[in-house]
């Protein structure tokens, strides 16, 4: 039996043996032109797209009743965010067990992505990740000037040597494995409701 | 492992198209639908060819210094607090699995949709040594359920009708029989995998991309499973290839804007997730899988098809796969790219699948990282037609050209050549209905008199488009 040491020299030493030889250099990746149009309005449009959907909101009181007209029958609101108090603080939960009656779940990501709708949630943000997935519902907030046009200036701010797991969320879970037809609420959030605040 | 037995795709696909008058044209459509919603995001992407082209690079530069960007990875992956494990093969693979997940006394594990897995027959090795192994994905749960492989790399079920997944659940997790709406029985596997996540001892992953740069790795899903499978049990074991890595994180924007875009015709999936070491309070286990991937790398002609993302782009633009169904390959990887991928696991047994195609070159056009799949189709025809390895069926109008595959020039050589062929072979052979299905609903076309490269040469002229338009 292989030692795992010896596992790891007989792979490397296999693909050093097989590397073609053909010196390819890394082409770079340009900095691509942004969409032309406002970043906000691409961002909502796409975020719809994806089953989403995104509120301006005028204040804290407004985004607080925003979120009860939401989310009428919510009994446990978990929340990550200061702003937004919910029936339980999510730095509370030890274990992720705990977080499996969540009705709604309240996170602010860091920053949006226009041309895709999706926004950039951490482990920092969530607190526990489990409350990204196991929430039936989602409200993220999101400061409407921290957009960014494409993926090549999103992954410019990400920090993953800071975080041990980071995600770009775009709208709800979905799935479309039963004869192709779009169903939003597989297996993760049923609804994502993203308030500009 | 060489079986004896070889598969038989036209004869699989046969089955496929004659049970009904709905399986096989649904599939069609149902993925052809795809592919217009693909067209329509690569066309609102001003630079999106040369995304492909830079995407192509970048799996090229990193292929060519794999060793490199795998030891960076390993290094930074374990100074993040991950176990990286190397596995020679599947076998090496699943034993891996398996003692971590004897150490953790694991009895119940809930696992996303893995391709390696698949490759590696993974859950009948766990279940056999007493692990209950759970699919989350609701294409994969179904293909599980049913006792079958997934028939396509992305959307696993799609072979499948919704009065299939009722009959499926009514049979296996008791729902009605008659409740065949999709929301219906997606809100139904939601809850009867609920439960599964939350007394799972362990989650395990695949990986999409591993970023050298950081130790990262990043998982693709819709349905936000693998995050719980990854966010919820204490132990997450990720199962990633050895071509799956990529240099730096600036690199991952190019592959992101082309994945779903080619998979399913959207910006993203849903959830685009990055795993750089344990979470808080979990344990993270990281396999590098080998499996064949070192030999690829230095087979001169195949060695392209380690650049792919599995973005299953080719199967859906292909006219073969939409007719066959994915199941008719009999292997792991279906469609086009299985077509060059499963040969380089066992030649005789897949010796009939590059055969299982019309060279129509879709595949080589859309694929997202530029590789040149209809030419390994070709290349595999002839590595076939060396050993001797021609469908039987196909065997007496192939003499000639299995001839031709076995030693072209170049490829408007042998498609020239390929004329008599197909001009002389009996036609009681080509058209008779019991041996050759494909013909069931259409008479083959007859051989050009011309080539296409002849008639374009005399009708553009060597300036290309412009002759007849200005």
């Amino acid at each position: 039996m292989d030692t795992a040491n010896s596992r790891r020299e007989t792979i490397l030493r296999s693909i050093r043996t097989n590397l073609p030889k053909v010196e390819v250099e890394h082409p770079g990746v340009r900095a691509f032109q942004a969409p032309s149009g406002s970043l906000k309005a691409i961002f909502e449009k796409r975020l719809k797209e994806a089953g989403g959907a995104a509120h301006d909101v005028v204040s804290l009181a407004d985004a607080e009743s925003k979120l009860a007209l939401l989310h009428p029958d919510a009994k446990v609101i978990c929340s990550a965010v200061p702003e937004i108090a919910g029936t339980r603080r999510v730095e509370k939960v030890r274990d992720p067990h705990d977080l499996a009656d969540v009705d709604v779940g309240v996170v602010r990501a860091q920053f949006g992505v226009a041309e895709s709708g999706a926004v950039w949630l951490t482990q920092e943000d969530l607190v526990v990740d489990a409350l990204g997935f196991l929430s039936q519902h989602l409200i993220v907030l999101l400061d409407p000037k921290q957009i960014v046009p494409n993926m090549h200036a999103a992954y410019r701010r990400v920090r993953l040597n800071e975080t041990a797991y980071g995600c770009f969320m775009m709208g709800p879970s979905a799935t479309a494995d039963v004869e192709a037809t779009l169903v939003h609420g597989a297996q993760g959030a049923r609804s994502l409701n993203l308030l500009f605040l | 492992m060489t079986t004896a037995r070889q598969v038989d795709p036209a004869a699989a696909a046969e089955l496929f198209i004659i049970q009904d008058q709905i399986h096989e044209p649904m599939h069609d459509r149902f993925l052809w639908a795809t592919m217009q919603r693909r067209h329509a995001e690569a066309a609102a992407i001003p630079e999106w060819e040369e995304l492909r082209e830079m995407a192509s690079k970048i799996k090229e530069h990193t292929l060519t210094h794999l060793d490199h960007y795998l030891e960076e990875f390993e290094a930074n992956a374990t100074k993040r607090g991950a176990h990286v494990h190397w596995a020679l093969d599947a076998t090496d693979h699943n034993q891996i699995v398996h003692s971590i997940l004897q150490d953790h006394g694991v009895k119940e594990l809930i696992k996303s949709k893995s391709m390696l897995q698949e490759e590696c027959q993974m859950t009948p090795f766990l279940q056999q040594r007493g692990i209950k192994v759970i699919e989350s994905d609701l294409g994969e749960r179904i293909q599980q359920l049913d006792g079958q492989p997934p028939s396509h790399i992305v959307f696993p079920s799609i072979h499948k009708t919704r009065q299939d997944v009722a009959h499926l659940f009514a049979r296996t997790i008791g729902t009605d029989p008659n409740s065949d709406d999709p929301h219906f029985l997606t809100e139904a596997m939601r809850n009867n995998a609920r439960p599964r996540f939350l007394t799972a001892d362990a989650g395990m992953t695949g990986g999409n991309f591993a970023i050298a740069e950081t130790g990262t790795f990043m998982v693709c899903t819709n349905e936000g499973n693998a995050d719980i499978g990854a966010a919820v049990p204490p132990l997450h074991i990720a199962s990633i290839g050895i071509e799956k890595m990529i240099p730096r994180v600036e690199d991952m924007g190019v592959f992101l804007r082309l994945l779903a875009r080619s998979a399913e015709g959207a910006p993203l999936t849903q959830y685009s997730s990055h795993f750089t070491g344990p979470r808080k309070g979990g344990e993270l286990h990281i396999i590098l899988v080998d499996n064949g991937r070192s030999r690829r790398l230095g087979m001169p002609e195949f060695w392209h098809s380690l650049k792919c993302i599995r973005c299953g782009a080719c199967m859906n633009t292909c006219p073969v796969y939409r007719r066959s169904g994915g199941l008719a390959y009999g292997a792991t990887y279906s469609g086009p790219i299985g077509v060059i991928l499963d040969p380089t696991f066992d030649e005789l047994k897949y010796s009939e699948l590059p055969f299982h195609s019309s060279l129509c070159g879709s595949c080589s056009e859309v694929c997202p990282v530029k590789i040149d799949i209809s030419d390994q189709i070709l290349n595999w025809r002839r590595v076939m037609a060396g050993k001797g390895y021609l469908p039987l069926v196909k065997k007496l109008s192939f003499a000639v050209a299995g001839h031709v595959f076995a030693h072209p020039a170049e490829y408007h050589v042998a498609e020239k050549a390929a004329e008599p062929a197909m001009s002389y072979a009996p036609h009681f052979l080509l058209y008779n209905r019991s041996l050759n299905p494909w013909v069931r609903d259409r008479e083959l076309p007859r051989v050009a008199k011309k080539t296409f490269r002849e008639w374009y040469l005399e009708n553009r002229g060597k300036n290309g488009y412009s002759q007849q338009q200005a």
